[in-house]
């Protein structure tokens, strides 16, 4: 579905219209990424994001299939056919920085896609179903990325895959009998790693069936906008093509300058140097740590350290799990009618807060734990949970919202909710 | 109703996070933390200024000669280098016959059998062969050095946080305990075997100091072998082993950005041109 006014496919040739009476597959696309999809007119530069997540899926696939034709998956061999990887095959080294760097932009623009979400509410009506698939996908990105961390088969892979199927035996009664069945032995081995291996080349493939659900679930009502308001007619939206193309072209330079940037100059900057010694059972690290994207809950996991009618592992685990899973329901957790927290005093500084607490909580999950960091992360944990269960719902009822602007067309026309986040953050509603 | 239970549910987590948070802060109290001696004597790499530094870095492929001739010389009597071949060296700069020599006149020979009896031998490297190992397994190796086992160098430099600048740090940074230190904590009295250096994780590690004297090699291109050049440019030779495309990383790194600052710029002129009537 579409709005009324959104341009219909017209194919020109006579091979576009043989086709088009046959498989609609141009029309699709045109009805999803080209001149037939109405656009809000006022997007800034936050919207580039889902395009850029998935240039940064296509990115980890092409590369990711073609590095899985060099490697091998066996615990005596693995190590040593990534560092054959990069040494002997032909531009190796590009393909495994690419891999490996590019998981990492994958999160951090997928990041600021959540993150743009949580401030503009993306996720309220009629959006629900874009936002929990959204969530979906997170979480097997989350998964994906750790099994591709332990292919490499070095020490934090190791000792990575110990901790995190660790997590299983936490389980009362069966955690165990789980984990050993997860991990087909008693400790990471073959088993696990080929499992991985299988596991980690499915999944992003899973993803990509997700995102289109995810694109699908989003054409319905339409992309969100910086003020929230709804689209009221033609005047507010412009054809996704060539207007957002053009645009998402110059975004994505932006994404390959930084991506560039960070492959070819500082590809080993935000790995572990541990992972260069070959996975070794016998010898534990002296600080495990897991990659910088897991960071916040690795300090939230962490946190829990006093047993209160459950162990303490248990308490963490269930937070950790669970400060992914309460975004599930964050569309009815917060039920103001107002997206935009542009238009919501109490909220925006509540979102604020958050985004400086999950900072704060990275931060404390790659550092060592010792107690100024463990207490650090306790308060930053506990003021996680207590924004999306107790504050936001409570700030939803109570706060009185700043006047919506009529339109969107009126708010560009006063040059608010702009394309400059400058535009949609710092001028006040009432100014019209 | 996902209201209530969701407050009842951070509620709880929010109280044993407080409860954490209490005995976390009261453990601090009763029981603060004491400095140990690594918190006080360990060092962080000093500096190390190398032609391979920073995003124009380049090898100088004199130095890594060098550098070749020290793990020849000195570390390769106890280190593996398992993951680089003969081969590899043409990349520093040596000749086809110069690596032929270099690997046929390796004092270890490269494990093989007997073609007549099947019985385990060995034969003289060629070019293709990896680096052989002084030692035929990790038993060996540990027998052999009071049981500690000397760590493989191909990648030690992408293995240690700064490691090229620990590399050349702890190869400079033996000395004698400080006696301040012995005076704060009594027991950490270096054990006999182990070597005091700040550099090193925990202060004693069990490798002898491996350059002991200026001249301890022979540079053919006449450099002044003192311990800190020896250091040096075997630091700039691991550098090299653990990554040895940083050239041509660099330089695909240089093109890749020029095309993509173009792409840029040419993808900016088409929004904007694109855009030049809508208000947005």
């Amino acid at each position: 579905m579409s709005f009324p006014w959104a341009k219909q496919y017209e194919p020109k040739l006579p091979l576009t219209r043989w086709l088009d009476e046959r498989l609609p597959v141009p029309r699709l696309v045109y009805n999803s990424l080209g001149g037939g999809y109405p656009v809000p007119r006022n997007l800034n530069y936050f919207w580039n994001f889902g395009v850029l997540a998935g240039a940064a899926l296509a990115i980890q696939i092409i590369t990711g299939i073609v590095l899985a034709m060099h490697y091998a998956a066996n615990g005596a061999v693995a190590f040593d056919s990534v560092e054959s990887i990069m040494r002997d095959v032909n531009a190796g080294w590009f393909l495994r920085y690419a891999h490996a760097n590019g998981a990492s932009m994958f999160f951090i623009v997928v990041y600021t896609h959540i993150f743009r979400g949580l401030y503009y509410g993306s996720y309220k009506a009629p959006r629900e179903m874009v936002w929990l698939l959204g969530v979906t996908i997170f979480l097997l990105m989350m998964a994906t990325a750790f099994m591709g961390y332990v292919l490499p088969w070095g020490q934090m892979s190791f000792w990575g895959a110990q901790v995190i199927t660790g997590f299983f035996s936490a389980i009362p009664l069966v955690g165990d009998t789980i984990r050993i069945w997860l991990l087909g032995g008693f400790a990471p081995d073959n088993a696990a790693l080929n499992r991985f291996f299988s596991l980690h080349y499915l999944l992003p493939f899973v993803i990509a069936g997700v995102i289109i659900l995810h694109i699908w679930a989003l054409h319905i009502p339409g992309s969100n906008n910086p003020t929230g308001v709804d689209v009221k007619g033609e005047q507010d939206t412009v054809p996704f093509h060539p207007y957002y193309t053009a645009k998402d072209g110059f975004g994505l330079g932006i994404f390959l300058l930084i991506f560039a940037s960070l492959l070819f100059f500082f590809p080993n900057y935000l790995g572990h140097p541990d992972n260069y010694i070959p996975a070794n059972p016998l010898s534990t690290p002296a600080h495990i740590v897991p990659e910088w994207y897991f960071w916040p809950f690795y300090a939230i996991l962490r946190a829990f350290t006093a047993d209160f009618i459950l162990p303490a592992k248990l308490w963490g685990v269930l937070a950790m799990f669970g400060s992914i899973l309460l975004l599930f329901f964050l569309p009815w957790l917060d039920s103001s009618p107002v997206r935009s927290m542009n238009y919501r005093p109490k909220a925006r500084i509540a979102f604020w807060v958050l985004v400086a607490d999950i900072l704060v909580l990275g931060y404390c999950g790659g550092a060592p734990a010792n107690a100024f960091y463990v207490i650090l992360s306790q308060i930053c944990a506990a003021y996680y949970f207590a924004h999306f269960l107790i504050i936001l719902p409570i700030i939803s009822r109570s706060e009185r919202p700043r006047p919506l602007p009529n339109s969107i067309t009126e708010a560009v026309l006063n040059k608010q909710g702009g394309t400059s986040p400058a535009h949609t953050a710092l001028k006040p509603a009432s100014a019209h | 109703m996902v209201r209530l239970i969701a407050s009842i549910v951070g509620a709880a987590f929010v109280l044993v996070l407080g409860i954490a948070l209490f005995g976390s802060v009261a453990g601090v109290i009763t029981d603060p933390v004491a400095p140990t001696a690594e918190s006080v004597a360990h060092k962080h790499p000093k500096e190390l200024e190398l032609a391979s530094n920073g995003v124009f870095g380049k090898f100088d492929r004199r130095q890594l000669q060098r550098g070749f001739q020290v793990y020849k010389e000195v570390c390769a009597a106890c280190h593996s280098l398992r993951l680089v071949s003969f081969r590899d060296l043409q990349k520093i700069g040596y000749s086809e016959p110069e690596v032929k020599a270099i690997a046929s006149q390796w004092v270890i020979e490269q494990p093989s059998i007997n073609p007549e009896t099947g019985e385990p031998a060995t034969r003289k490297n060629i070019p293709s062969d990896r680096f052989p190992s002084p030692f035929a397994n990790e038993v060996a190796a540990r027998a052999a050095n009071n049981n500690a086992l000397p760590p493989d160098l191909s990648l030690i430099t992408k293995a240690r946080e700064e490691g090229t600048a620990y590399v050349h740090s702890l190869l400079t940074g033996y000395t004698k305990q400080p006696a301040a230190l012995l005076k704060e904590f009594p027991d950490i009295k270096t054990p006999e075997g182990l070597h005091y250096n700040p550099y090193f994780a925990n202060l004693n590690i069990a490798m002898p100091p491996p350059l002991t004297s200026d001249g301890q090699v022979t540079y053919a291109d006449g450099t002044k072998p003192t311990m800190e050049q020896m250091s040096t440019d075997v630091s700039a030779f691991l550098t090299w082993t653990a990554e040895p495309n940083l050239e041509a990383r660099h330089a695909a790194g240089f093109a890749s950005i020029i095309f993509i600052l173009l792409f840029c710029g040419l993808a900016w002129g088409a929004y904007q041109n694109v855009w030049r009537d809508v208000k947005h």
